[in-house]
């Protein structure tokens, strides 16, 4: 059903955000730990990736449908 | 679903239900039919039996009473004569025909001479016992009498043959046989017994015969004989036993004698009884006993006239033997007068007499000489007149005797002569009797024949005076029944025409009608496949679309071969419902009503406007604009209502009052996302739109056809 694919996409969006938020934090702690010496910015940068990655994520799948794809169009 | 579940489970129980009281009532019923209905089946059967059981016992108790009533039962019921028979015995001869009486009198005669045949070696015995003991009284007796034994026994067979015919059975009649019986037993019990008294009486007076010869051989051997002195006492008390011999015979012989005459008097009046009953079956026993009876006499007589004759002679021996005594007593008595001293017995006293006695002996002899010379010379010439006397005396005798030997000698020559006139009477009668029979019999044999020509020909006119009628009734009954059958015919063949007719009438319009319900019957069809379209549509439940529509579309198609707006329409249903169905507009509206929301939180993204920023803006915007729930779509759309929120409140009031159409079209104005997200539900409603539209179009032909072949009453 078309109404359910929003959701859909909602779920996936909201997931991958969550890993990917998660891994950015992750291993932006890992690397503060481990590289950065518990600095904050490592943390930040990480999740901010993260963030980042996932928004664009989300978008291009909530866009995804009126792309022009020139696989489908020939 | 529910209600026909419920409905199936309702019915499932009430069919258990059903079922398990039905079959205990059956139980039930078949306990207590089975008790009530075996109670009264034994009831009946029992009363059934008894009642037969009944009637049998009473038909044979009857049947045993009254022999009509048995013959009766007997010629009518079959195996009733075995079963009578079984019970009782075979039929009793009292039910026999006076035919047959006659017959068993007839008969008499011939069982009697069979019987007495049969009955002869008995008798025979018996008598032959009761003569053997006077025979073995007899055989003591020396053998001179031997001819007065075979006299005797000669006698005896005699009587015993006579008592043999006589000791006949009685007639096997009923009626006389009693009297008859009787009349013969006594008969033959008075015959018996005056034989056996004749034949004792016999036996004594042969007895006191041979005493009396034996007494006047002896008496006349003591008179003549020379024997010594020492025998003749023996001789003379010889002649003392045979005298008393004689006497005791003769008295035995004269109780004898009147023991035998009471016996044949009773016999003579026991015969004079008989012949007073006057029966004809007693005569011929009757005859045969005066017959026993007078021989019986003859015979008695004979021995007593001999006896008579012997005493007789006795007495002239005795008288001699008397004279013989005196005379030598009167010697004795004049030897012993003259010599007192001498004994009775001078033959012996030769030696013993003297001279003296001599003498007086020798004069004594001399003196009787003389006188006996003179008694002599007197009797000589007295001799003539004595012989004179005597012989007139014996004359006399004689003449008595003479006379009353005639007088029985007559007696027994009437009763001979009355007993033989008998027998030839009754010889005669039979004869004549035998005569009579032959006579009636031909008699009755002239007249069977007679009666059987007069029959022969009574028969043969009877018979054709019978065939007349017959023929006559025969060809009338022929005649009637061709007319019978003539009639019938022509009914027959009037009705099958008009039969004909008929049916000619019905099949055309049974064709007729056949041709219209024809129609009607596709019309029927047609309008029923429809539907049954029409009700898979209602199949749809809430959230699941209704049965594949394929069975009932084939249904209709098939229905409707020859109309091509029908195949047209039925061709024209949509793919999907065909395979898949179609949603309910129940469903539909409850699925708009979760859109709607989604379609107003994406009312701003479309394709310039998507992204996520977009998104929560029209998220935003989304909670923070209201609009009416509903609202009533104008006739004409301008371009403010081509707002999102506006279309699908219209949408949502089109829904509510039921008009899908117009909230297809209204949903169908929304673009971009919104329109995307409700490109599904757009799509289902579009489906449900067509399929209604055909299955209306197809009802509204079918019915319209329906119409068309329904005829009004």
């Amino acid at each position: 059903m078309s109404e359910k694919e929003l959701g859909k996409k909602w779920d996936r969006c909201l997931a991958d955000s969550a890993i990917k938020l998660g891994t950015g934090l992750g291993l932006g702690i890992v690397f503060s730990v481990l590289f950065f010496k518990r600095h904050t910015w490592p943390i930040s940068f990480g999740s901010g990736v993260g963030l980042g990655m996932a928004y664009a994520n989300c978008q291009n799948d909530l866009r995804s449908h009126y792309l022009q794809k020139i696989a489908a169009s020939e | 679903m529910l209600r026909a579940c419920l409905r199936g489970a309702n019915a499932t129980a009430r069919n258990n239900f059903g079922k398990t009281r039905l079959t205990n009532l059956q139980h039930c019923r078949h306990y207590t039919a089975g008790e009530t209905s075996g109670g009264g089946a034994a009831k009946v059967v029992a009363a059934g039996l008894v009642t037969v059981g009944g009637g049998i016992g009473g038909t044979i108790l009857y049947a045993k009473w009254d022999n009509k009533f048995r013959a009766a039962v007997e010629n009518n019921v079959p195996y009733s004569d075995w079963l009578l028979g079984l019970a009782l015995g075979p039929p009793s001869p009292k039910s026999g025909l006076p035919i047959k009486k006659q017959k068993e009198l007839a008969q008499p005669p011939s069982m009697m001479d069979k019987q007495t045949n049969v009955s002869k070696a008995k008798s025979e015995k018996k008598v032959k016992e009761a003569a053997e003991s006077p025979a073995s009284e007899m055989s003591p007796v020396p053998i001179q009498p031997a001819q007065s034994i075979e006299e005797a026994s000669a006698e005896a067979t005699h009587i015993i043959s006579a008592i043999s015919e006589v000791t006949s059975v009685p007639a096997p009649c009923d009626t006389e046989g009693a009297a008859v019986k009787a009349v013969s037993a006594s008969l033959e019990e008075s015959l018996t017994s005056s034989a056996k008294a004749t034949l004792q009486a016999i036996g004594a007076q042969e007895a006191a015969l041979q005493a009396i010869t034996r007494h006047t051989l002896k008496l006349k051997e003591a008179m003549e004989a020379e024997v010594p002195p020492q025998e003749k006492s023996a001789q003379w008390k010889d002649l003392e036993a045979a005298l008393a011999d004689r006497t005791g015979a003769v008295n035995d012989a004269e109780t004898a004698l009147s023991k035998a005459n009471e016996a044949l008097d009773s016999l003579k009046s026991v015969i004079d009884k008989s012949k007073g009953l006057k029966v004809s079956a007693v005569r011929p026993l009757v005859l045969a006993a005066e017959e026993n009876l007078h021989n019986m006499v003859v015979d008695l007589d004979k021995v007593v006239t001999k006896v008579h004759s012997a005493e007789s002679e006795a007495k002239i021996v005795s008288q001699y033997s008397e004279l013989v005594n005196e005379a030598k007593q009167q010697f004795q008595r004049e030897v012993s007068s003259l010599t007192p001293e001498i004994q009775a017995n001078w033959k012996g006293l030769t030696g013993k007499l003297s001279s003296d006695d001599l003498n007086a002996l020798i004069a004594h002899a001399h003196r009787r000489i003389d006188q006996l010379n003179r008694e002599l010379a007197e009797q000589r010439v007295r001799e003539q007149i004595h012989i004179d006397a005597a012989l007139e005396q014996q004359k006399l005798e004689d003449q008595k005797a003479l006379e009353k030997a005639v007088s029985t000698a007559l007696q027994h020559i009437k009763e001979e002569a009355r007993l033989e006139q008998e027998r030839k009477l009754s010889e005669l009668r039979e004869v004549m009797e035998a005569e009579m029979r032959t006579q009636l019999r031909r008699q009755a044999a002239a007249h069977t024949d007679h009666v059987r020509d007069v029959l022969k020909v009574q028969e043969q006119e009877l018979r054709v005076d019978a065939e007349q009628v017959l023929s006559s009734k025969m060809l009338e009954q022929e005649t009637r029944y061709r007319q019978l059958s003539q009639e019938q015919l022509d009914n027959f063949t009037l009705d099958m025409n008009t039969a004909y007719a008929r049916l000619k009438g019905m099949e055309e319009a049974i064709d007729s009608h056949v041709v219209a319900e024809e129609e009607a019957r596709k019309a029927h069809q047609l309008w029923l496949s429809v539907e049954a379209l029409n009700y898979t549509l209602k199949t749809a439940n809430a959230d699941i679309p209704t049965v594949p529509l394929e069975g009932a579309a084939q249904a209709v198609r098939d229905s409707c071969h020859d109309s091509d707006f029908a195949l047209a329409l039925s061709s024209a249903l949509p793919e999907e419902s065909l395979h898949r169905g179609v949603y309910s507009e129940a469903s539909l509206r409850a699925r708009f009503n979760s859109l709607r929301s989604l379609a107003r939180r994406v009312a701003l993204i479309d394709e310039s406007h998507n992204s996520l920023y977009q998104y929560f803006l029209s998220y935003l915007q989304a909670a923070l604009l209201f609009e009416e729930k509903q609202e009533a779509p104008p006739a004409q759309l301008c371009s403010e209502d081509l707002d999102p929120f506006k279309l699908l409140s219209y949408a949502s009031y089109c829904l509510e009052h039921g008009d899908l159409e117009l909230a297809a079209k209204l949903v169908n104005q929304l673009r971009g996302e919104a329109r995307r997200v409700v490109e599904d539900w757009l799509t289902e409603a579009r489906l449900t739109l067509e399929t209604r539209q055909v299955v209306s179009l197809l009802s509204a032909y079918a019915n319209a056809v329906g119409l068309g072949t329904t005829q009004a009453p």
